[in-house]
């Protein structure tokens, strides 16, 4: 047997699907993956984006199957790297829309040094986090943003670790847009997405993303009551401090939305004189030309 | 200073901080501009300031390959380059050094003092490296070099600075120029001159240089000793070439950001040592296993761990082997010079692009760090530059795969940006759509497929690649094998070696993956005696040599003391084992102490 049943992909997509990958999501039936991957689906009709200017990469986790769904050229890289690999990518032809996909243990554990410098560097990509406080695809263990006391078969007497928060860290690495959303909400989800991309600059939209078979701790039925939108009241996206304070929030309310955003920061392809002609520098001729190279030879004269 | 050929080695030692790198470069690049060889080796420990620094300078007529075996002047910066060095001297050299603050240390009879009243001649200068360009005057008239040839490198090397600087630094040369020529006896063999001026470089330096005559268009890198140095050509370099110069957090960040440049389509390297080379791992199986061409440099130092970082080795042949979980497609190559470094990248490049598969350089501290001349004739910057088979097509008729399996095991590469060819690429193990197979329990015919589609890119590669061969005479008594940077030491003892009426020949090794058996086979099988040489204790080479081969050696001369081989090391070697004394040496480091 040897069929490749696999969708023929669409070239002009004309409605949300045609964003559909080669092949259908793997994840379990209910899990919150679903919403994200739709929800950016409609974001890239919306904004008119085609497949093939886009590049999505990934690393390794449930959520980091993403790019295999999507209908854009995809990377699905190593656990952790995913953001080393789309910084690579950007810097080398700033001119495709970079987009980065994974959950919390690819990008805020293991990833976690990449997550830092390329928040701060504010390389200019969307960066997705499906954070579902839980590693999935290893069957159940601790994550870097799991609760205190969870039990987890990492954690049987349950975790003694305070759990990372996304945000604030993210607000405190310099990044230029930080947003949080929920993934049952593909409405508010897909706004946030909107502007991520059309962000100069490094954005982040944490996500959270419940894990219907490993985690009971915090699902859908959890998030519900709690989330608050910032939208919905007053909030001064340039004031990082007010961002922190309510990003710290985990008990009736949590909040969601654009927490922070700074619009005058150069990203980090503009910040380059390279760059600032000649597009991209991966279609640019190769080799010296005779000028060069006799400059190169002078100076170890 | 052997017969016909003028050879003369100089070093400086003293403390870090007390500026021997600038004296160093002064004098090697006036005798590059003479139109001299020069070959420079800098015994440097990991320290800003203090400990001892020890910089060799070697020049000669005739092309050299070592930084030699002996001294003819020694200048010493400091008491403890006078403890450690002078009983090095022999009748006819000299040393030079401060006589304020230096007492003579022991030495053969009929060693020229050259003492300084560095006080006096400084004028009491408060700039504390002063001594350094009182000493280059005298340095000059003792080799025989006019004033004005030292005055103008002064200015070459001070013209930054301002006129203050090169006024001030100019006089006290010329201070130490004439107090040399009123009191010290100038060597008597006049300094020659060559027919055209060299270039100066490090190995680090060419294969920076190699990289951009490749088109590199992205270079990140992590500082790591000894490789740093391609970092700071390349930044220095990067503006006026177009190169996208990223230093990152990690070389786990390194390597991911080259993969992620060379996906996209830009010629993308990047150069650490051993302990940055073991975090670059995982991503080196991430190109072979998504098939993206990149190139990565091992700079060697002195392992394992931390080991010792500004020493020499060749201790990481099979991390490089080694390097990724899995069973992948890569070339490895340890090249054997600076300009063996700085042809190589092209070289490596064409091949990577062509094979769609990661290139690794194992190179080491001795030729990354050493300074040699260059003929500036001998430098192609414009190599044949060939990208492998990459589609431009714009009219996709949506079927593209991009691991399509083809007899020849190559994939024509689509770059993301070009409309149409849309596709994903995996470090799982996909199908030729890139979807992914990887723990399908139908797929173990896919899985085979693929693997031995990948398989099939290099499976004649070796037949595309220069092999080793014998160079030298043929009937030699023995043959001495080596591999990358030991090649210049073996050939200089091969010459020592015919002086003594011993004729050997050598057989140097480049190319590591594709290894060339059959080639290796029957030069090894037809040599009289081999003796194989290797800067380690275990024979790293020789177990891979074995492993390849099956061929056994029948000695060995291994070091593994953080200094590079000297010439005379493996001749006194050599003759012990011919001799039948033994077939294992390991030949002792000469440092006073």
């Amino acid at each position: 047997m040897d069929g490749i049943n696999t969708r023929k992909l669409v070239f002009e997509p004309q409605k949300a699907n045609d964003f559909k990958g080669k092949v259908d999501p793997d994840w379990c039936a209910g899990c919150g993956d679903f919403g994200v991957l739709n929800s950016l689906r409609k974001t890239c009709l919306d904004l008119g984006l085609k497949p093939h200017e886009i590049l999505t990469v990934s690393g390794i986790g449930c959520s980091s199957n993403f790019p295999g769904f999507f209908n854009s050229y995809g990377m699905h890289t190593l656990h952790g790297r995913a953001l080393a690999v789309a910084t690579g990518a950007k810097m080398a032809n700033h001119e495709l829309n970079v987009f980065v996909t994974g959950g919390d243990g690819d990008g805020y554990g293991i990833g976690g040094n990449h997550f830092t410098h390329t928040a701060r560097r504010n390389v200019d990509l969307t960066y997705i986090v499906m954070d579902n406080e839980i590693y999935g695809l290893t069957t159940g263990q601790l994550s870097p943003t799991s609760s205190l006391n969870m039990k987890t078969k990492s954690s049987p007497h349950g975790s003694v670790e305070f759990p990372f928060n996304p945000i604030t860290s993210a607000i405190m690495n310099g990044a230029t847009f930080v947003a949080r959303g929920f993934s049952s909400d593909t409405k508010h989800l897909s706004m946030l997405m909107k502007q991520a991309i059309q962000h100069k600059g490094f954005s982040l939209i944490s996500i959270f993303s419940p894990c219907i078979t490993f985690n009971h701790d915090n699902d859908v039925a959890f998030f519900k009551p709690r989330i608050k939108k910032l939208e919905d009241g007053h909030h001064d996206t340039g004031d990082w401090k007010s961002a922190c304070e309510k990003a710290m929030l985990w008990g009736d309310t949590i909040y969601t939305g654009l927490f922070h955003h700074v619009k005058d920061r150069p990203a980090l392809h503009e910040a380059e004189p390279i760059l600032e002609k000649g597009g991209g520098i991966s279609s640019r001729s190769l080799g010296l030309n005779d000028e060069q190279a006799n400059r190169i030879i002078n100076r170890m004269m | 200073m052997s017969s016909g050929q003028f050879d003369f080695s100089l070093a400086i030692g003293g403390a870090a901080g007390q500026g021997i790198a600038t004296p160093g470069n002064i004098l090697a690049r006036m005798f590059t501009r003479r139109g001299l060889s020069v070959n420079a080796y800098n015994a440097y420990q990991s320290i800003v300031r203090g400990g001892h620094i020890f910089l060799t300078i070697r020049i000669s007529n005739k092309p050299i390959y070592t930084h030699g075996d002996s001294l003819n002047m020694l200048v010493c910066l400091n008491q403890d380059t006078m403890d450690r060095h002078s009983g090095l001297m022999k009748s006819g050299d000299c040393i030079i050094f401060d006589n304020d603050k230096i007492t003579p240390g022991k030495m053969a009879k009929g060693v020229q003092l050259c003492s300084l009243p560095i006080k006096e001649l400084s004028n009491k200068s408060r700039n504390k490296v002063i001594q350094n360009t009182i000493a280059l005057g005298v340095i000059t008239h003792l080799v025989g070099l006019e004033f004005d040839v030292l005055e103008n490198s002064l200015k070459l090397q001070f013209g930054r600075k301002g006129d203050l600087v090169i006024m001030e630094n100019s006089a006290a040369a010329l201070a130490g120029h004439q107090f040399s020529q009123e009191n010290f006896k100038a060597y008597s063999e006049p300094l020659p001159t060559g027919p055209k001026p060299l270039a100066l470089w490090t190995g680090n330096e060419a294969m920076a240089m190699g990289g951009a005559a490749a088109g590199v268009k992205f270079y990140s890198a992590y500082p790591m000793s000894p490789a740093t140095g391609v970092l700071h050509w390349m930044a220095n370099n990067a503006r006026e070439l177009g190169i996208m110069v990223r230093q990152a957090e990690d070389e786990i960040a390194v390597a991911n950001m080259v993969i992620g440049a060379a996906h996209v389509g830009a010629r993308a390297m990047c150069a650490t040592s051993g302990g940055g080379f073991a975090l670059m791992t995982e991503t080196i199986g991430s190109a072979a296993m998504m098939e993206i061409p990149a190139v990565f440099i091992n700079v060697q130092r002195a392992g394992p761990s931390t080991g010792v970082p500004t020493k020499t080795e060749q201790g990481d042949l099979w991390q490089v082997l080694g390097a990724s979980q899995g069973d992948f497609e890569r070339l490895i190559v340890a090249p054997t010079d600076a300009l063996d470094s700085f042809n190589i990248i092209p070289e490596l490049f064409n091949l990577c692009d062509q094979h769609q598969c990661p290139g690794i350089v194992i190179s080491d501290l001795l030729i990354a760090e050493g300074t040699s001349s260059a003929d500036p004739d001998d430098l192609n910057f414009k190599p044949e530059i060939d990208r492998g088979e990459i589609i431009t097509d714009d009219e996709p008729n949506g079927e593209y795969l991009r691991y399509k399996v083809t007899d020849s095991g190559i994939s024509p590469r689509a770059l993301p940006g070009l409309a149409g060819h849309v596709h994903v690429v995996a470090t799982d193990e996909h199908d030729q759509d890139g979807v992914l197979i990887s723990d399908e329990y139908t797929n173990p015919h896919k899985r085979r497929r693929m693997v031995e589609k990948r398989a099939r890119k290099i499976a004649n590669i070796a037949d595309k690649i220069k092999a080793p061969a014998l160079e030298g005479a043929t009937n030699a008594e023995v043959t001495l094998i080596g591999w990358g940077s030991t090649y210049g030491v073996i050939k200089e003892a091969i010459e020592q070696l015919a002086e003594k009426g011993v004729k050997a020949n050598h057989l140097p090794i480049r190319w590591i993956v594709p290894f060339h058996s059959t080639q290796v086979i029957e030069i090894v099988e037809s040599a009289k005696r081999t003796i194989l040489i290797e800067n380690n204790y275990s024979g790293q080479f020789y177990r891979y040599l074995r492993s390849e081969t099956g061929l056994s050696i029948d000695g060995h001369i291994r070091k593994y003391d953080g200094e590079p081989f000297m010439p005379h090391h493996i001749v006194d070697a050599v003759l012990e084992q011919l001799a039948g004394k033994t077939n294992h040496s390991v030949p002792v480091q000469e440092i006073m102490v």
